[in-house]
């Protein structure tokens, strides 16, 4: 009995470690796969042909600036969306809203975050590209600023959740410190409690940018799949094509194992090393932060 | 002069009080007014046929039920990889693991694989399950994709909700003579259960509504019948989405906000589901 015990207790114990390392053996599975169908590009596409500005697989032109520049140009105009929105959302739910709102909002903005990205790219095709193509009288709302509006949104959940984390961990004695030095409420948010959330709300936003960057369906369905060099701000009312856009929209047409398909997992190859270095860097501002935080209260 | 100033401040204050709100109040209505819209635009198109019925007509007509079976199917496969998995690594780095580099290695993996663009699971699903492991595109494919992709949310969430049962109840087992495992299945787990299964529909509520991770590795453009096996290939109520909204010409509006509304619902009940799950362990708990 009392043996049977322990091995059973063995066993289980073993499978539940297995099951934490397993984390890191999915990470490292990912790269390889990334890197097994990626890294043949070097070898099919000269280097030259690849940084052209041409991306055109059907006549062999595999140029990715037009689709970096297009990823880059809409997760810029989502930054300048969600970064305002999100902490301005942040700051009121964890400072200024009354106790009830705080629990209608949150559940609230979590929901958005669970919108599914297909819907919001539907509802982007029937109604926010209509508007924008009236509006701004262009020749098509299926452009990048239409991208940039969505994307904002579906980034303004993770900024808000992270952020407002961080403002809520923010010791109440800085606060009651402020206000008997005579601050106002807004003085104390704007000078004492924001700046000592800063690192949190930074790494907020940056997932948030990290978010946008990766967001397939939604940049897809709406920003117009031209794969047109965008360098200059008029780009922004435009369509362009993003690279998560490029790898769904081509990968379902390509022959496993052409030099398109090696150049489709190229670019997922870059994707995964740009959301590497975001969530490296942005946890590492969070464990430096820690670190500041304990030296300061010791 | 003092008195200007102080005035200015209080000034000051409403004026950013007044922005802040507006911004929280902008961020909020698209929200309610996207769930409303899809509520009020795709609820004429909802009937008995449209849930219970096949497409027919080059999909436009008739119902959608393989798509809305084919997310059941995903679901429910990707809840068969990862629950049991992300709960097990949840326990894991809450009752076993120190804090060594090892651990902290995990924490970053775990934190990547949160961050890893959808679109690139789906690369990675393609490249390992359908063609390496030579699974096909298939519920199975997709399933194994999606599960990895849910595995963060499902393993931070475990956790917090593991690491917030006081330690006390671990000591008092564990000093009345239980082992470590069954102090953790019958005290730490137990209490920790609302938590584990919020994260747990969090998570699925995910894979239930991405198109991305699928679109190479099960997700079939249109199938005239129900899949019969793990190795077939499915319709998904996100992709029909993405298929009917973009691929196929003159589709009547009508299916595509019903079929937007159909989608929308299924995620909103899981969201509530787990939502209401939390709040009530939280008014109940005692510690």
């Amino acid at each position: 009995m009392e043996k049977s015990l322990n091995w059973r207790e063995f066993i289980i114990t073993r499978l539940i470690k297995a099951s934490g390392y397993s984390a890191i053996l999915f990470v490292a599975l990912i790269f390889i796969f990334l890197v097994r169908e990626g890294v043949p590009t070097f070898v099919e596409v000269d280097f030259k042909s690849l940084t052209n500005i041409r991306w055109y697989p059907i006549e062999d032109y595999f140029g990715i600036l037009p689709l970096i520049t297009g990823s880059l140009i809409v997760t810029i105009g989502a930054t300048l969306v969600a970064v305002p929105f999100g902490i301005g959302t942040a700051v009121y739910i964890s400072e200024i809203a009354p106790r009830w709102m705080r629990e209608v909002l949150k559940p609230l903005v979590e929901l958005l975050g669970g919108l599914p990205s297909v819907v919001l790219g539907f509802l982007g095709i029937l109604v926010i590209s209509p508007y924008v193509r009236v509006f701004l009288d262009l020749p098509t709302g299926l452009t990048a600023l239409t991208g940039s509006l969505l994307l904002g949104g579906i980034a303004v959940p993770t900024v808000v959740s992270v952020a407002e984390d961080a403002l809520d961990a923010v010791p109440r004695a800085y606060r009651e410190g402020a206000w008997a030095l005579g601050a106002t409420r807004w003085q104390t948010i704007w000078r004492v409690t924001l700046p000592a959330a800063k690192s949190g709300v930074l790494t907020g936003v940056m997932l948030g940018i990290g978010r946008a960057i990766g967001e397939t369906m939604t940049v897809m369905m709406v920003t117009g799949n031209a794969p047109v060099l965008a360098l200059k701000l008029g780009s922004l009312f435009s369509p362009v094509r993003t690279m998560t856009a490029t790898i769904a929209a081509e990968m379902g047409e390509v022959a496993n194992g052409s030099t398109h398909y090696h150049v489709l997992f190229f670019i997922g190859m870059v994707l995964f090393l740009i959301s590497l270095g975001v969530n490296v860097a942005a946890s590492s501002m969070v464990f430096r932060a820690k670190k500041r935080a304990e030296r300061i209260l010791s | 002069m003092k008195r200007a100033l102080a005035l200015n401040r209080h000034l000051v204050q409403r004026i950013g009080f007044t922005g802040i709100t507006l911004m929280a109040v902008f961020t909020v209505i698209p929200i309610v007014a996207v769930v409303i819209y899809i509520l009020v635009q795709g609820g004429p198109a909802i009937s008995g046929e449209f849930i219970t019925g096949f497409p027919h007509d080059g999909m436009r007509a008739g119902g959608i039920l393989p798509a809305i079976v084919g997310t059941l199917y995903l679901t429910l496969g990707t809840a068969v990889f990862s629950v049991p998995l992300g709960i097990a690594a949840a326990i894991y780095l809450s009752e076993y693991a120190a804090d060594t580099p090892l651990t902290r290695t995990i924490r970053i993996a775990i934190i990547n694989l949160a961050g890893i663009p959808s679109v690139v699971y789906g690369l990675f699903g393609l490249g390992l399950f359908v063609l390496f492991l030579k699974f096909g595109t298939s519920i199975l494919a997709a399933s194994l994709t999606l599960s990895i992709m849910t595995l963060p949310v499902i393993i931070s969430t475990a956790e917090e909700s593991l690491r917030s049962v006081p330690q006390g109840f671990r000591t008092v087992s564990i000093s009345l003579g239980a082992t470590r495992w069954q102090t953790i299945r019958r005290i730490v787990l137990k209490e920790a259960l609302p938590g584990i299964i919020t994260g747990v529909i969090l998570g699925l509520e995910r894979a239930a509504g991405e198109t991305a991770p699928i679109l190479f590795t099960g997700a079939a453009f249109f199938l005239p019948r129900l899949p019969h096996s793990p190795f077939d290939a499915t319709m998904a109520l996100p992709y029909h989405l993405f298929v009917i909204s973009t691929q196929v010409p003159e589709m009547p509006i009508k299916i595509q906000y019903g079929t937007a509304l159909v989608l929308l619902v299924f995620v909103l009940t899981m969201n509530l589901v787990a939502t209401a799950i939390r709040s009530r362990a939280r008014a109940k708990r005692q510690w």
